[in-house]
């Protein structure tokens, strides 16, 4: 039950896109079609999973018994590079069609800084190992959420008017905000 | 030296190590095998990514290059000389390329299209027309005549013609399509150079209507599109040509009753 309400406070109540405001790069940048949207949450909650293990290992088994505390940004960094590293190799091997719609925002995952957030949230909140798979896992499902539905809304958002000076980027951080707001619905219902 | 630096340092060493010893199995594993090409073609472009030719990015276009389905001269960032160095690459002729030249369609100048019954005293831009539902043309979808192609073309090659329709001079056109992207009523569009056959009206009204409106409008009877096996469809009153069909001896554009499907040369 704890690792549930975990998962779904990471996903919903506290996403970290719409409550936290970290990640919006991808957000706003690969929103304009659903399908590479799902795609590129998919990708992020690929990312987000194994980086909650490998850095829980490497903080607890290696930074702690040493006292390296201080390294832990360092070595997440180097964790999430490698990753990302990793899957777009994988990706491209995959599916050659998928790697060009995420273009470049497949390597900029590891600038994501929803992803460093994570790691660092994980030993902040002081998670076992198991808890924190489910919270990478749940934040990972929230970005997939957030970009989803902001893709969804973009796609109909280009046939509507309009107006020229709300074009672009401005409606888009603006529908962003909305969006928000009405996260803020979710907020308090679950306090972990 | 202290201790911590030297195990933080051995951490760090030992971390980086390991997952570049990991990516080095992935990639030996994973490693796609790939054209060399593209990655010689992807060198010559600006590697800006800007998106500019339509493609996702520097690399996007380079594959399209290679696999032949865009143009080596499809780089508008790189100009002539890195179109040159594609040419080169791909072993092609960066000239061969067919040009591509803007097509104003609507005629419906002032002698043509009906006006309103009040007059408009606005700033003669055709966004300002365009947001008081079109100054003084009853028609929705004509050219306003305001010039704002004729002020976007960054090479003097539009003109407004004394009849308040925009012409293009395609000596002078380079067909970066600016004056596409300047008209509010999207009445300019892009062709290649080559071809003939237009319909000179973007009036999606009924007949009747479109009749009021403008003495050159297309009045949507269809009679292109009956005999053209398929190349013209109608689509809400207007002709829609799909050019890869068309044969144009069998469109009948003698019968077009307001010469609104025509053809011309653009060249």
């Amino acid at each position: 039950m704890e690792l549930f309400l975990i998962f779904l406070s990471a996903a919903i109540v506290n996403n970290f896109v719409l409550a936290y405001f970290l990640g919006i790069c991808p957000f706003i940048g690969v929103s304009s079609k659903l399908s590479s949207a799902v795609s590129m949450g998919m990708a992020t909650t690929f990312v987000m999973t194994i980086t909650s293990i490998v850095t829980w290992l490497i903080y607890h088994m290696i930074l702690i018994p040493f006292n390296l505390e201080f390294l832990q940004y360092v070595s997440f960094i180097l964790v999430i590079a490698s990753l990302v590293q990793f899957v777009e190799m994988f990706i491209k091997k995959v599916s050659q069609p998928l790697y060009r719609a995420l273009g470049i925002f497949l390597p900029l995952i590891t600038t994501n800084c929803a992803i460093l957030g994570l790691a660092l949230f994980i030993i902040l909140r002081e998670y076992t190992f198991i808890e924190g798979i489910f919270y990478g896992l749940g934040a990972g499902a929230g970005f997939t959420l957030a970009i989803s539905i902001m893709a969804g809304i973009r796609e109909e958002l280009d046939l509507a008017d309009v107006p020229k000076p709300f074009q672009g980027a401005a409606i888009t951080l603006i529908v962003a905000g909305i969006l928000a707001l009405a996260f803020m619905g979710f907020s308090g219902m679950i306090s972990v | 030296m202290d201790a911590t630096l030297l195990i933080a340092i051995a951490t760090m060493g030992g971390l980086g190590f390991i997952f570049a010893g990991g990516l080095a199995i992935a990639d030996k594993k994973l490693r796609v095998e790939e054209n060399p090409l593209i990655g010689k073609v992807n060198d010559v472009l600006p590697g800006a990514n800007c998106g500019g030719c339509g493609s996702a990015g520097c690399y996007d276009f380079a594959v399209k290059v290679v696999e032949g389905k865009v143009s080596v001269t499809g780089c508008p960032v790189g100009g002539e000389d890195t179109a040159k160095a594609i040419a080169e690459i791909m072993g092609v002729d960066a000239s061969g390329s067919v040009k591509m030249l803007p097509v104003v369609l609507c005629q419906g100048g002032l002698s043509e299209a009906a006006t309103k019954m009040a007059h408009y005293y606005g700033p003669i831009s055709c966004s300002a027309m365009h947001l008081v539902s079109g100054a003084n043309k009853q028609c929705y979808y004509g050219c306003l005549g305001g010039g704002d192609c004729v002020e976007a073309c960054p090479f003097d090659a539009m003109v407004m013609n004394s009849n308040g329709i925009p012409e293009v001079i395609p000596e002078l056109c380079t067909g970066c399509g600016m004056c596409v992207k300047a008209c509010p009523r999207n009445v300019i569009e892009m062709h290649p150079a080559d071809r003939e056959v237009f319909v000179f009206c973007k009036n999606h009204d009924d007949p009747k209507t479109a009749k009021d409106v403008c003495k050159v409008a297309c009045l949507g009877c269809g009679v292109c599109a009956r005999p053209s096996d398929g190349a013209i469809v109608m689509d809400d009153f207007l002709p829609i040509i799909d050019y890869s069909k068309l044969d144009d001896s069998k469109i009948p554009f003698d019968k077009c009753r307001t010469g609104a499907i025509k053809k011309v040369h653009l060249n």
